[in-house]
């Protein structure tokens, strides 16, 4: 093995094939990890990486579930990740991942092969308009059609991939490209007519929105993914305390603001606190920090904060009023505009305000019924409690996602990585592999149901070849829960293809090779948390045979208003269907 | 309800607007902006697209309807393209717009000096006769072109291919058109 940064030959000196010149632009671009799955296209691509140490490449099992690596590599770190996968079905692949990234702004860079050139439009073998179909859902992609354009458009690709509003960028790479030969000389920096993004927020309008906060009497702060991938937790933190503001954050806010903080709410919307919502349809004023009036946070928009006078911070001037109108909007990156905010901010008179929202906790806090049988909201709360918010919950979509979201505080940012726009079931373990190579410090732990878990198992393969160390915990209640949640509430109980089986989990992960434990009762929960955790050098699986009828409350049907807000049922607390009361116990959680 | 929560459909009627996008001359750059409109379901009443005095700059312009808030979408969503120089909503500002129609009549001997009187008025030519047929070409507002094919109409129109509109800002802007 070679180190190519120390560069026996001056790169300038020799042409360098297309191959050698992406290997070596990677390098440039502080590239140390790479998740992807070889193929005819790429063959000569893999043979340039063979003999280089700067760069770990991780086989994945499915390209999915490299780009799903390289999103959760991303979400951890705060730097892009990246997947390198072959053409054709290998580049189709990628797409769920791709769109996954847009929805929710993740920072990637997804290196395709494609057939040579002349092959391009003959319907090759393995060929596929990859750009073609990604188009819409990336935020910009590329064919390379000269060697002599690679280097600068790998430098483009990742500049504007972590700039502005981050996403997605796909580069397209044809396999005679590859193979021709150029001088290397990587540009210093990126000089692009088309493309500036805003970076500061305008004078005038912060000015405008510290005058409306000076006067708020109720005001919230909705915080949402922006303000994580700004890095802005100290900023947020520090306008929150000094201007007495409480906040309540999206599903990808968690983890900016600290939920152990008496000012925290925890999450709002769909599945969110019921004070959190209830403050928003209170509040006389509404500051957006990164968020962008998703319906799963607003239902209905027209009632949502209907009273408030609202201020909005993003980035992407197209999120801002394209659900709700806002009065005052400010374009520029979360940092820097909290930044500039905080010193024009008074410590605000809310003492009133956050007594009501005090009570309104002790009221109505997030609540279960404890029985002899697991409850997933009990698992999840056991975890919080056992790393004391120091791991990285890494869910995946349905019940599970939403009482990962409820029942765990977090504290850091970049500890609660999910899918959230796009709802992508099978995210969870890839992305936590991903995220695995990032922390190395804490735990990291895949959450997933037993629908989502059997979408990308084949990455047990992965996780147990290159000995990485998350736990991967399957919630298995023998339901796709989230959709059963809904037929039984909207749809007359009528449960359409949502009952299935699984494998025995803790066969398949012996089969795989590595541990294997599960939970059938409640009193056997902290034991196999116990032994889990106690396991570093490798992955291990955990089933918990959870409660199958459960659901996932507070609720605002879809669509609905705060007025519609659905608290847990009292018959849902009175008794854990086909238990004696006397095992039970109501358990209670409120962020802040 | 404030009036700022108002839904979009509340803030006015739909309206015509004259676009006018500066894309870099790239891969893919027109497709990202077609398929944009089609993704987003916004209306294309024309597109027209040409090269510009840059080498790497093209020229689109965009007839599209929409109330406030939706052509406000659009002009962000055009911004948000990579590929996108400058985007210029034509529509509050003087402008100069061309149309051209290329209209194929049919004729018969009793009918021909007429048609040839109709494109007289409206300043068009005749580029193309045959026995059976006439082709006129128009050139001029969008509401001029339209004027003239309604008058051919009634002979029989048997081909019609038109360009959509190009526009340009006006270099006064006080001046009246």
């Amino acid at each position: 093995m070679t180190s190519q940064k120390d560069g026996n030959l001056n790169p300038h000196n020799r042409l360098m094939t297309g191959a050698e010149i992406f290997v070596r632009s990677l390098i440039e671009e502080g590239v140390d990890i790479v998740f992807g799955y070889p193929g005819g296209a790429v063959i000569g691509i893999y043979d340039a990486l063979h003999d280089i140490s700067d760069i770990k490449h991780i086989l994945t099992r499915h390209e999915q579930g490299a780009v799903h690596a390289a999103e959760g590599y991303s979400k951890a770190s705060g730097k892009p990740g990246v997947a390198l996968v072959t053409s054709g079905p290998g580049a189709t692949n990628t797409v769920t991942g791709i769109a996954d990234a847009y929805m929710d702004s993740i920072p990637i860079v997804v290196f395709t092969g494609q057939v040579a050139l002349k092959l391009i439009g003959n319907d090759a073998f393995q060929e596929a308009d990859i750009v073609g179909i990604t188009r819409p859902i990336t935020k910009h992609n590329y064919l390379v059609r000269d060697v002599n354009e690679l280097a600068p458009t790998i430098k483009e690709a990742f500049y504007v991939a972590t700039t502005g509003r981050p996403g997605p960028v796909l580069v397209d790479l044809p396999k005679d490209v590859m193979a021709s030969k150029a001088h290397f000389d990587y540009p210093k920096k990126v000089v692009m007519r088309s493309y500036n993004p805003h970076i500061q927020g305008h004078t005038k309008q912060i000015v405008k929105a510290a005058e409306l906060i000076n006067k708020a009497k109720r005001p919230v702060l909705y915080v949402g993914g922006g303000t994580i991938l700004s890095n802005a937790a100290e900023e947020l933190k520090a306008l929150a305390r000094k201007a007495r503001i409480p906040v309540t954050t999206t599903l990808h806010g968690l983890g900016s603001f600290p939920e152990n903080d008496e000012l925290a709410m925890g999450m709002l919307g769909m599945h969110g606190t019921w004070y959190s919502n209830t403050a928003v349809n209170y509040c006389d004023l509404l500051i957006a920090v990164g968020a962008r009036f998703d319906d799963r946070v607003t239902g209905n928009v027209d009632a949502f904060a209907a009273e408030a006078k609202k201020i909005h911070i993003d980035i992407d001037p197209s999120a801002i009023s394209k659900n709700v109108k806002v009065d005052v909007p400010i374009v520029g990156d979360v940092k820097h505009v909290l930044r500039d905010l905080l010193p024009l901010v008074q410590t605000l008179d809310t003492k009133d305000w956050l007594q009501t929202i005090k009570q309104w906790k002790e009221e109505h806090p997030l609540r279960y019924r404890n029985g002899k049988h697991i409850r997933m909201q009990y698992v999840i709360q056991r975890i919080g409690e056992i790393t004391n918010g120091n791991a990285v919950i890494v869910s995946d979509v349905g019940q599970h996602q939403m009482w990962a979201a409820q029942f765990f505080k977090y504290i850091h940012p970049r500890t609660h990585i999910t899918s959230g726009g796009l709802g992508t079931m099978g995210f969870s373990l890839p992305a936590a592999m991903g995220a695995s190579f990032a922390r190395k410090d804490i735990p990291v732990i895949s959450l997933s149901g037993d629908g989502g878990i059997q979408m990308n198992i084949q990455e047990f393969a992965t996780c147990v070849e290159y000995k990485i160390p998350i736990k991967i915990f399957i919630m298995n209640n023998g339901y796709l829960g989230m959709v059963r949640q809904w037929q039984e509430l909207f749809w007359r109980r009528r449960y359409s293809q949502v009952k299935m089986s699984s494998p025995d989990f803790v066969k398949l992960a012996e089969a795989y090779g590595c541990a294997g434990f599960r939970a059938v009762q409640k009193d056997e929960v902290n034991d196999v948390l116990a032994k889990a955790f106690a396991i570093n050098d490798g992955p291990v699986v955990v089933e918990f045979k959870v409660v199958k009828e459960d659901n996932v409350y507070p609720m605002i049907p879809a669509g609905m208003t705060w007025k519609e807000l659905m608290d847990v049922p009292d018959e849902e607390l009175k008794s854990v269907k086909g238990e004696t009361p006397e095992v039970e116990e109501i358990m209670t959680l409120a962020k802040g | 309800m404030s009036e700022l929560t108002a839904t979009p459909a509340a803030h006015g009627h739909d309206r015509k607007h004259t676009i006018s996008i500066l894309v870099e001359n790239k891969f893919g750059a027109f497709n990202r902006i077609a398929g944009l409109f089609a993704a987003k379901g916004y209306n294309i009443d024309s597109l027209t697209v040409g090269p510009t005095e840059d080498d790497e700059i093209s020229r689109m312009t965009i007839v599209t309807r929409g109330d406030d808030s939706v052509i406000e979408q659009i002009m962000k969503q055009l911004n948000k393209v990579i590929n996108t120089v400058k985007v210029t909503d034509l529509t509050y500002e003087s402008f100069v717009e061309r149309d051209l129609a290329l209209i194929k009549v049919q004729t018969k001997t009793d009918t021909r000096s007429e048609i040839m009187q109709i494109a007289e008025i409206f300043r068009a030519k005749i580029i193309d006769i045959s026995p059976r047929t006439v082709t006129v070409e128009a050139i001029g507002s969008e509401q001029k072109v339209d004027a003239i094919i309604k008058m051919l109409k009634p002979f029989g129109i048997k081909e019609l291919a038109r360009t959509g509109r190009v526009a340009l800002k006006r270099e006064f802007q006080g001046e009246v058109n």
